[in-house]
């Protein structure tokens, strides 16, 4: 906590959340595999997660933020599972995985 | 008349004979097919036997009270019309009137029953028979016993009605329906007349102030209040008498209504002798005698029915001397004689009317009976060419008849001469000197035209086919006792009304005189017992003139010394096919009321088929056009703005749904820029927001409309039946 080029605060760990939380959501966007977004869904999940720890650890002291990170980790597996449940099924139907393939919902 | 004396057995009179025509009407056919016919005459003539038993306890009873208390009454039968000041019940009484009457009725009704029994044995409707003529019964006792103006009415149309029935008996030939038709038609406008009677009659007492009562004997004591009241300058006692005298034309067949008596005669003969000669006829008679207290108060009405009745004597009589049909002769008979009665009605003698009512009911129907016994014996025929020389065939037959005939002719000492004389002296001893006149040639013609029947029919060479002279027979014993007992009653009843001039002190007279000296002016005047030398010369006249007609018959029909032609070719014929042809009343009444009411009811018919059909058409077509007009204006207008909304929503829907791409990719941008731009949101004041919202809904309008108009489907078929689902790829 003394060294001047390493004395890294919240800011730092907000920045880096930022740039996670930009490219995952970057991802989400432009991807055109179905497999691609859920990778981006992955990097917003984990940039929410710096959040919790860094809030966590630059304010109370306490452990809430990282049980709620270790909270989204579970629930991210569970949304891996079911998006790749969807995406097989996606492929079964459609024989493919690109999301703008499968419009069948379009109005 | 104070505390009559009440008694429970007059109500027997008039419901025997109903409980008989009851049973026999209800189960007649039956009892006719298991027990015969004669259970049901044993049944129709025991009642009226009955009755007349009952009329006899009724007619001693009185006889035995004192002449001004000879009044029974029996109320205690049924309450019938209460409604405020006007109390009706169904009561009988017997005064000396209704007694004389009842007596008729059971006496000679029952007499023409059992004679029925003969007469009628060979007809398969005989229960019917008997059920209408015990229902005749009925309402003729009901007629003469009520003791109010409505309860006679009541017996009045129920004696029409079964006057009707039994004309038209033998149904299946249309000439005897036709027959019964006319004489119910031609009683309902008398009947019309009587009511209005009726109706001036309670009218007038209740405008004087003195209740509406039907009761005679309530009525009596405050008639003369009818002539302080006036209708349009007539009083009402005039006007009421008058109606009740055209009522009494039609039932007692007067001019101008007697036309249906004589086509009555298309009814069995019994029938003829019971209702159309001895008592149904008389009713109108009956009534104006019951309610000679309205006539005596008006002098005018009197003279009518005096006129009328003088005029219906002779015109009548001179019908009958050119008839051929021994029934048509007998009911030209009757009508003549009914005007002798209603004459004596018009000069005030109501006793003498009365009187001869009851002598003619004894020799009419004796003529009536005989002549059916005749045509029984020929086999049906009535026609007096094809008859004669019966005298032999049928001994008590021609006996009765010959002394009914006698008796009709006005031969002394037979009724006739006693009863007829008896109204010509009061006609003439009340100052009508015409009017006798007219019943003195009358009484001529009667004795020709009588002895000219019995002549043709019982005297001479029998001109009938060998067939029908080989069947000609005596009647049964069934038959000829009546027939005997009526012209012992022929013979017999003058005695009761022997005139003072001759020694007999007119017993009939005082009989009735409690029930029609209360009246006032002329009954009270006629009674007056005055021998005049000239009523004596009458008498003679009389006799004369008949024993004259009876000559004039026997030359020309006995010795044939005299030829018929020779009268009936004077006046070049003209004369003779008047009378013959019954001054061709029929024809003339079929050309002018028959046509006219027929005109009318062309009229009528066309009037409905043209104008109130048409009316009621156009009203039906306009409402079918205004619902044409409302169909389309729903199909087009409404139709066109509901499905005008429901395709606007369509189009706003189809244009909306495009925003659903389908594509998650653009779900996304609309996610992450809706969460940007509700970072703008609480910032905007609300009155940005409101135009915003307007303007987002001004937009999904003007988007829905463009999209209708843009329309690719017509706008009036719903958008249900436009099908497809959404397309897809």
């Amino acid at each position: 906590m003394n060294g001047a080029l390493l004395d890294i605060g919240l800011r730092h760990f907000l920045l880096v959340s930022l740039v996670v939380f930009a490219l995952g959501l970057y991802c989400v966007l432009t991807r055109k595999n179905a497999i691609g977004i859920l990778m981006g869904v992955e990097l917003i999940l984990n940039s929410a997660n710096i959040n919790y720890i860094a809030f966590s650890h630059f304010s109370s002291g306490r452990y809430d933020g990282q049980i709620f990170a270790i909270f989204v980790i579970m629930l991210a597996a569970a949304e891996a599972v079911i998006g790749l449940a969807i995406v097989l099924g996606i492929y079964q139907n459609f024989a493919t995985i690109d999301v703008e393939a499968t419009d069948n919902l379009q109005g | 008349m104070e505390h009559p004396f009440e008694v429970s057995y007059l109500r027997w009179i008039v419901l025997l004979p109903l409980l008989g025509a009851a049973v026999n009407g209800l189960l007649g056919a039956t009892l006719q097919k298991r027990y015969g016919k004669n259970a049901i005459s044993l049944i129709a003539c025991s009642v009226v036997g009955g009755a007349f038993l009952c009329a006899v306890a009724a007619f001693l009873h009185i006889w035995r009270l004192g002449p001004e208390h000879r009044f029974l009454l029996d109320t205690l039968i049924a309450p019938w019309i209460h409604i405020g000041d006007l109390k009706v019940d169904i009561a009988f009484w017997v005064d000396p009137l209704s007694a004389v009457m009842i007596l008729i009725v059971t006496g000679i009704g029952g007499l023409i029953h059992v004679y029925s029994i003969g007469y009628m044995h060979d007809d398969e409707s005989y229960w019917r028979f008997f059920t209408f003529l015990n229902l005749f019964t009925a309402a003729m006792l009901t007629l003469v016993l009520g003791d109010n103006l409505l309860l006679l009415f009541v017996g009045w149309e129920g004696v029409g009605l079964c006057s009707y029935a039994l004309i038209g008996f033998w149904y299946k030939e249309h000439a005897n329906t036709t027959a019964g038709n006319k004489a119910f038609i031609v009683n309902r406008i008398g009947d019309a007349g009587f009511t209005l009677g009726i109706f001036t009659i309670f009218w007038g007492l209740s405008s004087a102030g003195h209740g509406t009562t039907p009761v005679f004997r309530e009525m009596a004591p405050v008639a003369h209040y009818l002539q302080t009241v006036t209708v349009w300058g007539i009083p009402a006692a005039t006007l009421a008498a008058l109606f009740l005298f055209i009522g009494a034309t039609g039932k007692s067949a007067q001019i101008p209504l007697y036309v249906w008596l004589p086509d009555a005669m298309a009814g069995p003969t019994p029938v003829s002798a019971l209702i159309h000669a001895a008592t149904m006829v008389t009713a109108g008679v009956y009534m104006m005698a019951r309610m000679h207290f309205v006539f005596s108060l008006s002098p005018v009405a009197m003279n009518v029915v005096a006129t009328v009745g003088a005029l219906t004597a002779i015109f009548a009589a001179t019908i009958g001397l050119a008839q051929n049909d021994i029934k048509r002769v007998l009911a030209y008979s009757t009508v003549s004689q009914l005007g002798y009665m209603v004459l004596g009605v018009g000069v005030g003698a109501y006793a003498a009317a009365i009187f001869h009512l009851l002598t003619h009911a004894f020799f009419k129907a004796c003529l009536f009976l005989g002549s059916g016994s005749v045509i029984h014996a020929m086999g049906g025929e009535q026609d007096m060419r094809k008859m004669g020389g019966l005298k032999d065939k049928m001994p008590y037959t021609f006996m009765t008849f010959f002394i009914s005939t006698l008796a009709i002719a006005g031969i002394p000492p037979l009724s006739g001469f006693f009863s007829k004389d008896e109204i010509l002296w009061k006609t003439f001893s009340s100052g009508h000197a015409g009017l006798w006149l007219l019943g003195f040639a009358g009484a001529g013609m009667t004795a020709f035209y009588m002895f000219r029947q019995v002549f043709m029919t019982f005297f001479g060479e029998s001109r009938a086919d060998h067939h029908t002279q080989h069947h000609l027979h005596e009647s049964p014993p069934v038959m000829t006792y009546p027939l005997i007992i009526l012209a012992t009653g022929a013979v017999l009843a003058g005695f009761l009304g022997v005139p003072a001039a001759l020694g007999g002190g007119n017993r009939f007279e005082q009989w009735l005189e409690p029930v029609l000296a209360g009246g006032h002016g002329h009954a009270a005047h006629a009674v007056e017992h005055a021998v005049e030398a000239s009523e004596y010369l009458l008498m003679a006249a009389s006799v004369g003139i008949a024993a004259l007609g009876i000559a004039l018959a026997y030359q020309m029909y006995y010795r044939k010394t005299l030829s018929p032609e020779v009268f009936a070719s004077a006046g070049g014929g003209v004369l003779y096919d008047l009378v013959y042809n019954k001054y061709y009343i029929d024809e003339i009444y079929q050309a002018t009321f028959v046509r006219g009411t027929l005109a009318l009811s062309w009229l009528g018919a066309n009037f409905d088929l043209y104008v109130i059909d048409y009316i009621v058409n156009g009203a039906a077509r306009v409402t079918a056009f205004l619902a044409w007009l409302n169909g389309w204006f729903d199909n087009l207008v409404i139709d066109g703005i509901v499905n005008a909304i429901a395709d606007a929503i369509f189009a706003i829907g189809n244009r909306l749904r495009q925003v659903q791409t389908g594509s998650i990719n653009v779900y996304l941008y609309v996610i992450v820029g809706a969460v940007a731009a509700a970072q703008f949101l609480p910032r905007l004041s609300s009155a940005m927001l409101t135009t915003l919202l307007i303007v987002v809904s001004i937009g999904l309008v003007v988007v829905g409309v463009l999209a209708l108009l843009s329309g690719r489907r017509p706008l009036w078929r719903p958008p249900i039946l436009r099908g497809g689902a959404p397309e897809s790829h």
